[in-house]
């Protein structure tokens, strides 16, 4: 009783970082075409400078500073990579999207190299914002767990009430499904993108702060991350916010049985059974649209 | 006529500088990204740079020739190919992850350079030696083997864990790598002679991130004790344990524990760990170990990992050699490597010989290489044994580690 009582948690925190990690990552594709496969190394950014600012400014000042860097890091891949490509008169159309998904595929190992040049492929860990552990009907877990999963949550029903209750959020959405049309309706594309960016930016520095407290990031786990994402990301039906909800908290919940009662060794295989069986079967994901 | 007189003054003198200066080179092939791999050469180039203020090895200064191998086997033979086509080195000192050690030693004997790996652990290195001598010993295995650190870790126990604790039972807990094989077995015939039970052994992938299902499985099992064997892994496992609050205390093998960068990295959650390493910056363990930890954290910041001890101690030990084989032939420099027999940072350093099961690895024993257990407190590594070393420390563990009702006396 206890062994399911401590799976059921432990999945919960993991399948909610996965989530908010996978929402920015879909809400990219769904709204401006983007596969940003920096998304790992934006991710251990924040993680990363979180850690580090925090040995002079405590915990909450190095989760700000990581929540900083990680936009900051998504303004830069926005700004040099993704959107000079988009523009670039010299690629043609139907090509965009793959220079940008190889641009920042690029771009994600440089940031990974760096990391690794100034701070060891040694894993960092962000000091928990609150210390300490809950006994939850015999299951000691740490409350920085439940803190996590509580923080992915609001951000994601923050971004809920944003998409569908305010008039940028619905821009969003319309931006999402038919882009030109909404010029005609007098919205300017590049203000939509700018703020898919930021959100995204957000998105991906509060996930990466919260998996450095965690079980903390390594340079090493960078492409791992990215491909993690994508593959929930795909499961759930690309540009499909809910649909890569409902699969984080499948493969979340995959990989934490599988680690409990088969080896924490395997924990991946399943996850990736399912992706490859979908894939097969249903190509647009679970919920997916395009 | 001056001229030419003149002329050839000069041009012989040149000569006779260049002649002179024909540097010694030695070639260091490390996983610059990783803790343990940083030291070797930051450790070569502060005995590199004294051995030079000094005037060299008999008027020949060493240069170092640096590669970054990336952890990787492949890349580290690349550049040991390198380092001996393009860069003629006389000598290199390598890794300190087996599997790229054990990829090297092949080429030692191929290319006829000495190499010697300042921090690779598995049993293998010195058996392979020993099985193909002719063609293998120009490879060197300096650093205790896994056997050896298996038998320190156990001394250690017996003392701390059994006599002053007494505990009863252990899970083993290492990394799925080459060096633990031997370790594990060492430690399971070893653990059982002194006293203690082991419960459990569980070998975890080095890609592991989340240990939260290994400590449940761990904690299920009640021991009093985890006996690690971790190198590769260290901040997560940690980090992790202490966040979890999981009430068994953590002694054995971490090697990157053995370095201050690490109580920063885990945000000094290492609070407890009880490790064993060759040499630590609070142990005089011979008269150059403190002096070298002070010149070595002046110029870098941060203590050296275990490995930064043994490097320097080798570059000092290849210089040597050279020195009494007069030159750098590698068949002379391999029979006055043999003959070794160095005060070191981290002791008495002689190596095993061509009838040892381990050839040419460290020799282990009191009076030799014996290595010591530290316990992270506050910032510092408290020395815990052996129980007779001037300033060693009592136990303290962390509040949630239970130490059991046996040793609550």
């Amino acid at each position: 009783m206890t062994l399911a009582l401590q799976i059921l948690i432990d999945g919960f925190a993991i399948s909610a970082l996965y989530a908010l990690g996978a929402t920015g990552f879909t809400l990219m594709f769904g709204v401006s075409g983007v596969l940003n496969l920096a998304h790992g190394g934006t991710m251990l950014v924040s993680a990363v400078v979180a850690w580090w600012v925090a040995n002079q400014a405590g915990a909450y000042g190095g989760a700000l500073a990581g929540l900083a860097a990680g936009l900051a890091c998504a303004f830069v891949t926005y700004g040099l990579i993704v959107r000079p490509i988009q523009r670039s008169r010299a690629i043609p159309q139907e090509e965009k999207e793959i220079f940008v998904l190889t641009g920042t595929l690029l771009w994600g190992i440089m940031i990974q190299e760096a990391v690794a040049f100034f701070a060891t492929t040694s894993p960092h860990t962000v000091r928990p914002l609150i210390a300490g552990v809950i006994n939850l009907a015999g299951v000691r877990t740490p409350t920085n767990e439940l803190l996590t999963a509580a923080i992915c949550w609001a951000a994601i029903g923050v971004l809920w009430l944003l998409i569908n209750r305010t008039q940028t959020g619905k821009a969003l959405l319309a931006a999402s499904i038919n882009p030109r049309a909404l010029t005609l309706l007098g919205y300017e594309l590049s203000r939509i993108h700018l703020l898919v960016w930021t959100i995204y930016g957000v998105l991906a520095g509060v996930a990466g702060v919260l998996l450095g407290a965690f079980l903390g990031v390594s340079s090493d786990n960078a492409g791992t991350l990215t491909a993690s994402a994508f593959s929930i990301v795909v499961l759930g039906g690309l540009g499909s916010v809910s649909g890569s909800l409902v699969a984080a908290y499948a493969v979340g919940y995959l990989e934490t049985l599988t680690a409990y009662l088969v080896s924490p060794s395997l924990r991946t295989i399943p996850s990736l059974l399912l992706l490859v069986a979908v894939v097969y079967m249903r190509p647009q994901g679970l919920l997916g649209r395009r | 006529m001056k001229t030419l007189v003149l002329a050839s003054c000069a041009l012989l003198a040149s000569a006779a500088t260049t002649f002179a200066a024909d540097p010694i080179k030695i070639a260091i092939i490390s996983e610059n990204s990783a803790i343990s791999g940083i030291a070797i050469p930051n450790a070569a180039q502060v005995a590199a740079d004294e051995i030079n203020a000094k005037g060299g090895v008999d008027g020949r200064l060493i240069e170092l020739v640096l590669y970054d191998d990336h952890n990787s086997a492949a890349d580290a033979v690349r550049a040991f190919q390198r380092a001996s086509s393009q860069d003629h080195a006389h000598a290199v000192i390598a890794s300190y992850t087996s599997e790229v050690a054990l990829a090297l030693e092949p080429w030692a004997g191929r290319l006829k350079l000495p190499f010697i790996t300042p921090g690779a652990a598995s049993d293998e290195l010195g058996k392979r030696i020993h099985g193909d001598y002719d063609h293998l010993k120009y490879a060197f295995h300096g650093y205790l083997a896994s056997a050896f650190l298996a038998q320190s870790v156990c001394d250690a126990a017996k003392d701390l864990l059994v006599d002053q604790l007494h505990m009863k039972t252990a899970v083993i807990l290492s990394e799925d790598a080459a060096w633990t094989t031997p370790l594990d077995a060492g430690y399971e015939a070893c653990l059982p002679k002194i006293g203690i039970q082991v419960l459990d052994h569980l070998r975890v992938n080095p890609d592991t991130t989340d240990f939260t299902p290994i400590y449940n499985r761990i904690e299920a099992k009640k021991p009093d004790v985890m006996i690690t064997g971790i190198s590769h892994v260290g901040v997560q496992p940690t980090v992790q344990w202490a966040n979890q609050q999981v009430p068994i205390p953590m002694f054995g093998i971490s090697s990157q524990a053995t370095s201050s960068t690490f109580w920063k990295d885990t945000n000094g959650q290492a609070e407890g760990v009880i490790l064993q390493l060759v040499a630590s910056d609070t142990v005089a363990t011979t008269l150059k170990t403190l002096p070298f930890a002070q010149a070595y954290f002046k110029r870098f910041g941060v203590s050296p990992a275990y490995t930064g001890y043994t490097t320097y101690d080798e570059v000092y030990i290849i210089a040597d050699a050279i020195h009494r084989a007069g030159g750098t032939d590698p068949d002379k420099m391999v029979a006055a490597l043999e003959k070794t027999d160095w005060q070191g940072t981290v002791g008495r350093m002689r190596f095993f010989g061509k009838d040892d099961p381990f050839t040419h690895a460290l020799i282990y024993g009191k009076d030799d290489v014996s290595g010591l257990v530290v316990q992270w407190h506050d910032g510092k590594q408290v020395p815990v044994w052996p129980l007779n070393l001037p300033g060693v420390g009592k136990m303290v563990f962390p509040p949630f580690v239970k130490i059991g009702a046996a040793a609550a006396k």
